[in-house]
Order: structure tokens, then sequence, then C-alpha cells
């Protein structure tokens, strides 16, 4: 591994509920986040997106626990490190941006105090000094007329000017890593482009190392560099992003891309769902999670379960087929 | 550092117009100002300030002792010169009276609610964020003291030691507590589930920093509200004390005293009973809507500016 990563995870396992019947949400993820880069982690709802990304920044709250693996910030492992430690580095080294810009904004502070509290919690400097900050902040991700709306609360806004909030908050202190856990999903498309843009502009700025959550691989193509496809709790397959789009190699990767609509699509030909649901987590198929749903799926399929396995530098797939599936198409 | 053009104006209604005067009231004191706009509520604040000001500077405002009787002069009506609201059954002033029995009744009403309300605050959001086992001891204490009916458990607390207002107070206090954590808690649960919170922490804030800043603000209306509707009630409350011999000791009244000290004349001289419980309704009123307007005006989202 080359020595700007600056986040490694090592096989990280979070599970809901007890040993036996509880819910392995993150099952054995491993991946490195590199300073200067997008990774867009995609997969459907419930595949371990979010888990993994609260996971990372110690935010699993019981009954859910991280069970094993190792989050190495800078090759310092996230869950040896006590609460207080965690507390410095979560907003000040790993930022994080949510959601639902609606809720994820306290109701009762103003704009500017609630991103100075995040400035406080990490810097000793005084109230006066962080709300300038603030105001700073607020201008620099194109919230207008900043001083004064500075003083606004949360409610005054569109969800977008609040987005551009929880984004200003998430850089107050210049982090290493930017978590954005589908930043767009709750926003209208015109607005969508404008924070994602505004996103990726700071990441390049920052030379930070962002992590895109998303499921829509419209963004994934605009915004990434390398790619993470999650299924049922594991990562399936892991590449660049031209490597994703042109040459994916796991036949869910393939089908999620078969779902994709682009604007010049022919109407007539149908889009092509997925078979089949998701597995029920709590009885995962022993072989591979995918095999009850995949077109390709052989015997050796439902009795193991396939690592990832390097195809190329940088593109690694965990299927028993994937030197066969690329012909198949 | 210089915002490109195209990142700016997108969210239209968010932004404001350029060139757009600042608002001209500070905006510190906007809940002030949407405060004084409810009308019923500054109506309230002024009848509840009349009446502390007539409890605190009653010596000065009534010409005659309270305590002092005129066998001649007994079951005066309101209007007798002298008297302008009358005399009771032993020919006291009912204007004096009232005026120093509202010292008693509103320290009564105003100390104990105040305390429990701080000590039912904290209670209830360390049980509410806190949860587990601090949650479970908390709360099933606080089920024992509501187990017991509220006057019941106040008489128990009164009884064991010497009557008296320090007495009353702290009876009071302890009954209300379990009341205020509960609905405390629950206002926690709801709030600690908020994604704000999770931003919160992800945003690297600790436990105190978020039960602070983030919890309390917003626990904190309900409470506000039921507390000075609870302080009307305690008037009564305490009332009912010191009709027990709990409380103020005679010839010391409250409000509540003078109504059940009243009543056996309650024919012969109805003004005696009806004059301080009117008196202890427009004051429980006046705590009720005062409690309202503090809520409008302390939640950003329904004032309106």
């Amino acid at each position: 591994m080359s020595t700007d990563v600056v986040l490694e995870l090592r096989g990280l396992r979070t599970r809901f509920g007890p040993e036996r019947g509880g819910t392995v949400a993150v099952d054995g993820v491993s991946f490195a986040l590199r300073r200067g880069r997008t990774t867009a982690l995609v997969g459907e709802s419930g595949s371990g997106k979010s888990v993994t990304a609260l996971s990372i920044m110690g935010l699993i709250e019981p009954p859910g626990h991280v069970v094993a693996g190792e989050i190495l910030l800078d090759g310092r492992d996230l869950r040896r490190a006590g609460a207080r430690e965690f507390e410095g580095v979560r907003g000040s080294r790993i930022g994080m941006v949510f959601q639902d810009p609606l809720t994820s904004l306290n109701p009762v502070l103003t704009f500017g105090s609630q991103i100075a509290e995040t400035i406080r919690a990490h810097e000793p400097i005084s109230r006066a000094a962080a709300e300038q900050r603030a105001v700073r902040l607020l201008e620099h991700v194109g919230v207008v007329d900043a001083a004064a709306r500075a003083q606004d609360y949360p409610h005054h806004f569109s969800g977008g000017m609040r987005q551009r909030a929880l984004i200003a908050a998430a850089i107050a202190c210049r982090p290493d890593i930017i978590i954005a856990d589908e930043p767009t999903t709750a926003l209208d498309v015109t607005v969508q482009a404008t924070i994602l843009r505004l996103l990726h502009d700071l990441q390049q700025e920052m030379h930070a190392s962002l992590l895109l959550i998303t499921h829509d691989l419209g963004v994934v193509a605009a915004m990434a560099d390398d790619v993470l496809v999650m299924y049922a709790g594991r990562v399936v397959e892991r590449a660049d992003v031209d490597t994703l789009f042109h040459a994916p190699r796991h036949p869910y990767t393939r089908a999620l891309l078969g779902c994709a609509t682009g604007i010049e699509d022919d109407r007539r030909a149908p889009l092509q769902p997925i078979e089949g649901m998701p597995p029920d987590l709590r009885h995962p198929p022993p072989g591979c999670r995918f095999a009850p749903r995949c077109r390709h799926a052989v015997a050796a399929c439902d009795a193991a379960s396939p690592a990832l396995q390097p195809f190329g530098a940088a593109h690694e797939v965990a299927c028993h087929r994937a030197a066969e599936v690329l012909a198949d198409a | 550092m210089d915002v490109p053009s195209d990142r700016v104006g997108v969210d239209g209604a968010a932004v404001a117009p350029p060139g757009e005067p600042r608002r001209p009231l500070s905006q510190r004191y906007w809940r002030l100002f949407a405060f004084l706009r409810d009308r019923t509520a500054v109506l309230a604040a002024v009848v509840l300030l009349a009446a502390a000001l007539g409890a605190v500077f009653a010596p000065w405002l009534s010409a005659h002792d309270p305590y002092e009787a005129d066998n001649l002069l007994r079951f005066a009506p309101p209007g007798t010169p002298g008297h302008l609201l009358g005399t009771d059954q032993q020919g006291r002033d009912m204007v004096a009276r009232l005026l120093w029995g509202g010292r008693v009744s509103l320290l009564v009403g105003v100390v104990p609610t105040v305390l429990a309300s701080i000590i039912g605050l904290a209670l209830g959001m360390l049980a509410g964020y806190a949860r587990g086992l601090l949650d479970q001891f908390v709360m099933r204490v606080l089920d024992v003291l509501l187990a017991f009916p509220m006057v019941l458990l106040a008489i128990a607390i009164a009884g064991v030691l010497t009557p008296g207002v320090t007495t009353e107070i702290l009876a009071i206090t302890v009954v209300l507590v379990p009341y205020v954590g509960r609905l405390a808690r629950t206002a926690t649960l709801g709030v600690v589930t908020m994604p704000y919170i999770e931003a919160a922490r992800a945003a690297g804030g600790s436990s105190p920093v978020i039960l602070a800043r983030y919890v309390l603000p917003n626990v904190l209306s309900p409470i506000v509200v039921y507390a000075t509707t609870l302080m009307g009630l305690m008037i009564v409350v305490g009332a009912g004390l010191s009709f027990l011999g709990l409380g103020v000791q005679p010839p010391v009244a409250d409000w509540g005293t003078m109504v059940a000290d009243g009543r056996v004349v309650l024919r012969r001289a109805p003004h005696v009973t009806v004059l301080p419980g009117v008196v202890i309704l427009i004051v429980s009123l006046a705590f009720n809507f005062l409690g309202d307007g503090l809520r409008d005006a302390l939640d950003p989202r329904t004032a309106r500016r």
C-alpha cells in the first residue's frame, strides 16, 4: 500500500443484536481511502453502506457493535482509541455529511453557532472567534450574505442551504477524510449538482479523501475515482471508475448497471430489474450471497463464499466465475 | 476566499436578494419581541408581576395589619370605608390578608416548582440520554414516588417534619420531581434519536456539550410550559397542606387557608371565601397563559418575526 493511505479498514464486521440470531450488517469489509481521491461506496438499501460509515465514525449504537476488524487512521486502530480520543478524531480528522439536511441540524441553534460548536469541540478558541470562522466557512460553501445568515435558524433555510451548512461544519477543522452519506438523496436534482460540485471542489482544495456513499450510479460516474460495490454486507467488487463502468466483472455490478437509466436510452427496451430480493441478513446464504439471484450461479457458488481476487492492478472481484462473466455479456 | 458564481444562488428562496436591508431589530432579542407580541401572555405576565409586587410590598401597600382582629367590624362587606374589600369573620382587613397571603402562596407555588423542574430535568435528561441501567434505576425510583397520590405523599413528608413554609416547599418539591422527570425523560428520548444528535456526535461533540447545547434547548419548552401550569396547581396543593395544619401555621394565612376558613361563613359573608378563590383562579390562569406564551416564544419554529 502506498503511503498516501489515510484510512484503512481491515475485516470490519458490525453486528446488530446477539451473536446468535443477530444481524451482521457489515461482514468483513476491507478497503483503503487515499488522500486526494474520491471513493464511492455503492449498493442497494440495506447493503451496509451507512453502517460501514457509522462504524468508521464509532457511532454504532447498541444493540449494534463493531465486533471485529481494524479501523486504521494513519496506522492507529480507532477501535482501540478511548472515547475522549475518538471525540478528538470525529469532526476534526474525519468530517461527516449526513443524508437528511432537514433533520441533521439542531433546530434551536443558529447556523453560525452550529458550525462554531464543531470548531469549539476541537480548538480552544472563544465563541466569538469560532462564530467569525463559521461565517467565513459559510461564505466558502456559497452562502450569500453569510454574516447575516449565520444568525438565522435552520428552518429559515432550504434543504440545499442546510446541506451547505452541514458541509461547512464537516470541513470546519479541515479534515483529512470527508464521509458523505448520500448527501444529495433528500435534495432536488438542480441542487444535487451544486452540492456535489461543492463537495468535489472542497475535496480537491483540501486534498482530502472523500468517501461518497450513494446508490446513484450517475453520481458515481461524475464524482468517483475508485468504486466499491457492496452487496449484503460485503464488498463484491472494487475498481477504478472507468474499469467499473466499462469492464465490470461481478454479476451484481453488471446487473446494477443494467438497472440504471440514461436520458438517451431506448424507451422500448425495458429496464432490467434484478430478480429476487436481497438476502435476509439474519440467515445469509451459505455460499455467495448473490448466488440466489445470479444468472451465472453454479453449484460452487452455493458451496463456498468467494473472496476478493485481483484482476489487474486495481480491480478486485469476489466471484467464483469472474473470469467467465465478462465474456458472457 | 472566492466562490465561483456557479455555486451560489441556486436555492433561490434561501438567498437574500443583494442589497436587502438588514433586519432592523437586533437578532438577539427576537424571542423577547415574539413574546411581547402575544397579548394574552403579556397580560398574564403583568398580572403575575402585580401579584408578586403586592406580596413583596405588602407592608407598605396595606393600611391594616393582617392579623389585627376587630370584633366590632366583623363580616364587613366589600366597599366598607377603610376596608376596601371588607373584613373576615374576625374583622381582619381582606386587602391586607390577600396581600400577605400572596407571600406564602406565591412562594409555595413558584419555589418548589422551579426546584423540582431543575432536579427533574437533570434526572430525566440523564436517564433518557444514558439509557441502560442508570435509566432503569432513576426511573424506578421516580416510579415509587409516583405510586403515591400526590397530596398523600406531600402530607407524609410534611407530617414527619416540623410544620412551616420550608417543610411545605420541601414536600411539594419531592412530590413534583417524578412528574417533571418523566416528562423530561420522554422528551429526551425523542430528541436523542434525531439525526442532529448523531451529526453532533459525528462532529466530535462530547456528551456534556451535546446535553447542554443540543438536548437541553430542545426539551426545555415542554418543561417550561408544564412547570408554569404546575405553579398554579401547587398554590392549591400548598393551600391543602396548610388546611391540614402541615403548612403555614395560623394566624399566618395563604390564599388557600383563607378559602378554607371562610367556608363556615359562606352564607353570611361569601366574600371571605370568594375573594381569595378568585385570586387563586386568576393567578393560576395567568401561570397557564404565561406558559403557553413562553412555549411559543422559546421555540424558534413557532415564533414569527
